[in-house]
């Protein structure tokens, strides 16, 4: 039982660890100023959240600390979604990455604020805020590039091409998914996103596999470049300090 | 019996060239932003003050901008936008005529009452 909280913290945890440092990819090379600061704000926003994960899965592993788990571990043990570590492409397919996995995450913290596990409870209720406006933000841009001009429109396009067959991972429970059962978020989420791409104009793919494994730690190609540049300092000179 | 109706305005809804706002933007609108001044309230009670400048292509977007780049530390607790254009402000020049003739009426001044210390910060 508790080896299955640990993973599932653990899987918490990596993931937004993963989208914040893709999101950080972006600073001082967003497209106008404002939106430099507010995705930069988001991937500190999914920072913090991720650090309380990390914190409450210290706590319960016992004799570690959060810059252990985060720096240390290999890809084969981090447990984040495929969803992302994915490129972040151009704006239109970081906003598009962004909405997908934020729209899911909020309705997983709405669960997950009344589940059993305390200290999950009180990260997800906190951290709820933050993620109800990453959704706003996000789905305001699918609506603004998808209902734009061509260019925005055909890259949206692509956008959804390439990311769509990592959405089905967030709903296929993992061994370890005891406390949220995420398959019965899948449709809720559908509608919503169906919503916001009626309004963008653009549409949503049927019949797609879905990728899976990121979960089980089974990774794309891009993890491994991702955890290089991340864990390359504390690797170089264990141990060291700001 | 008759009914009053309050109309609400949108913006957009009164047309630019009575909206009262300059014309000095001479780019084509359709492929910059506007600028927005930002106004923002750090405490309930307090006013709103100015707190700086943005583009962004829409209300809706410049409150967000707005609270991303003005708001990150904690300075505020509500925003007020407005597009450049519609702030008519005095003339440098005229600055003489308008502020001057105040200074030497000090029966004007509202110097010599003692405020309460509950409401001295003012």
């Amino acid at each position: 039982m508790n080896s299955q909280l640990i993973d599932y913290t653990l899987h918490l945890a990596d993931t937004t660890l993963i989208l914040s440092q893709r999101n950080s990819e972006w600073c001082g090379h967003g497209p106008v100023l404002e939106q430099d600061i507010a995705i930069t704000n988001i991937s500190l926003d999914l920072l913090g959240q991720s650090r309380n994960f990390y914190q409450y899965a210290a706590q319960l592993i016992g004799d570690t600390d959060e810059n252990k788990l985060a720096y240390l571990r290999k890809e084969r043990e981090f447990k984040n979604l495929l969803l992302v570590e994915q490129a972040n492409g151009d704006w239109g397919q970081t906003i598009l990455r962004q909405y997908l996995f934020s729209k899911f995450q909020y309705l997983l913290f709405e669960q997950l604020q009344n589940g059993n596990d305390e200290q999950l409870a009180a990260i997800a209720a906190k951290s709820i805020k933050e993620t109800a406006y990453h959704v706003r933000w996000s789905s305001e841009w699918v609506i603004r590039l998808g209902d734009g001009n061509e260019e925005s429109r055909s890259r949206m396009i692509n956008a959804i091409d390439e990311l769509w067959r990592y959405t089905g991972e967030m709903f296929a429970p993992a061994a370890y998914e005891t406390l949220v059962d995420v398959s019965l978020l899948e449709k809720n989420w559908l509608d919503k996103v169906k919503e916001i791409f009626n309004e963008a104009t653009l549409n949503v793919p049927e019949n797609t596999f879905m990728q899976s494994g990121g979960k089980e730690g089974k990774h794309t190609e891009q993890l491994g470049f991702i955890l290089t540049e991340l864990q390359y300092m504390q690797r170089t000179y264990p141990d060291a300090e700001w | 019996m008759t009914y009053t109706f309050i109309k609400k305005l949108y913006y957009g809804d009164i047309p630019e060239e009575k909206g009262g706002g300059s014309n000095y933007q001479t780019k084509d609108d359709a492929t910059t932003w506007p600028l927005w001044e930002v106004f923002i309230r750090s405490k309930q009670g307090l006013d709103h003050k100015h707190a700086g400048s943005l583009h962004a292509a829409d209300a809706q977007m410049a409150i967000e901008n707005a609270r991303d780049v003005y708001t990150r530390r904690m300075e505020g607790i509500s925003i007020w936008v407005v597009e450049s254009k519609y702030i008519n402000a005095s003339n440098p020049e005229e600055a003489g005529e308008l502020y001057e003739p105040a200074i030497d009426k000090i029966y004007r001044h509202p110097t010599f009452y003692q405020l309460p210390d509950e409401v001295n910060h003012m």
